[in-house]
């Protein structure tokens, strides 16, 4: 009953007991954040608008995207995946979801910024369903923490047109 | 030494009705193990409800080593899951996150294609699909990460590398078992 067997293994499970309940505790502590995080995008120009040979259209633009998300991290974050997705509806697809850039924000203090890109990622349509069709910018984020539960969450940006001829 | 010397005088002493009863008790044990495995399958809705991840597709967020736990919901998929899933020639499920979706209108069950990348690959998954393959469908899938504990699975890692490791603590674990007095 008091070999140095039955001692290391009571050991080893307490040890492991109490480092799973912490684990536990530090993802609950993540649900008393309230993070209020703020962004703005803007679509500075149309690169270029066309239908590629296989039938479905393609466009690329430039586009400002300014973002606060420093109130998403708490001491259990290890970091933020944050992308934009072009959001629209067309007759065939209840639901079209583009990403068109994505970034990592590793720390709190990266985590307000502005850039200025073109889209990252190749903006295509199943078809040729993209003239003067509304679309909406929405900016997800995905908060990782350092251990237990992740947090998603997104904008909403409505308001964005694409032209109505190709260019 | 003390330690080594009682386990080989116990199996010395050992009775068939002590080994028996040790046997069940092993028994039982993996039973139980089973149990909560086939359980937690249940209740998450997900053929695998942890995984643990093995490549460095996914960095920094996920490490290799890294454990996953998994859901599937009948919550429709969206851009920016990370979902696990298997590709036709491929036993090894892969966990990358969704980038694009198309949803169709009014079908039922829901026809939606998905395309998936790693956080730190340059490219999309197309080059992973099966040839001729664009996009994932919902049967593709097999849950979406909740949640995650870091390091926990290096173990599986280490085992998977070097067999050998397997084998001895399997082997070690049985003696334990057998030669322990109660």
């Amino acid at each position: 009953m008091h070999s140095f067997g039955y001692r290391a293994n009571a050991l080893l499970t307490f040890a492991i007991t109490i480092l799973a309940v912490m684990c536990a505790i530090a993802s609950f502590s993540d649900n008393f954040n309230s993070p209020s995080p703020t962004s703005q995008v803007q679509v500075l120009n149309i690169n270029w608008f066309r239908n590629k040979p296989d039938g479905d259209d393609e466009v690329s633009m430039t586009m400002n995207i300014s973002a606060d998300l420093q109130s998403l991290f708490t001491w259990n974050t290890k970091q933020v995946f944050v992308f934009l997705a072009a959001e629209y509806k067309t007759r065939k697809n209840s639901l079209n979801q583009v990403s068109l850039w994505d970034g990592i924000i590793p720390a709190k203090e990266h985590a307000k910024f502005y850039i200025h890109t073109t889209n990252k990622y190749r903006f295509v349509d199943q078809g040729s369903n993209l003239r003067e069709r509304d679309f909406n910018m929405t900016l997800h984020w995905h908060v990782m923490p350092k251990t237990g539960k992740m947090f998603a969450d997104k904008i909403v940006m409505t308001g964005f047109r694409l032209p109505q001829a190709y260019r | 030494m003390g330690f080594i010397g009682d386990s080989i005088d116990s199996l010395k002493s050992i009775n068939v009705r002590q080994a028996l009863e040790q046997a069940i008790t092993l028994g039982m044990i993996v039973s139980s193990a089973l149990i909560i495995w086939k359980l937690l399958m249940c209740v998450t809705g997900s053929e695998s409800p942890v995984v643990v991840v093995l490549s460095e597709s996914m960095e920094p967020a996920f490490q290799r080593g890294d454990i996953l736990f998994l859901r599937m919901g009948e919550d429709p998929i969206r851009a920016g899951e990370i979902v696990v899933f298997n590709i036709d020639r491929r036993e090894i499920p892969i966990v990358h996150r969704v980038i694009k979706v198309h949803e169709r209108n009014n079908t039922n069950p829901i026809d939606i294609d998905v395309l998936t990348k790693g956080d730190n690959n340059d490219k999309d998954d197309r080059i992973l699909y099966a040839p001729g393959q664009q996009w994932l469908n919902r049967q593709h899938i097999m849950g979406r990460a909740v949640g995650f504990l870091p390091y926990v699975g290096y173990v599986t890692i280490i085992m998977t590398d070097i067999p050998i490791i397997k084998y001895v603590l399997i082997g070690a674990l049985g003696l334990l078992a057998i030669t322990s007095k109660d």
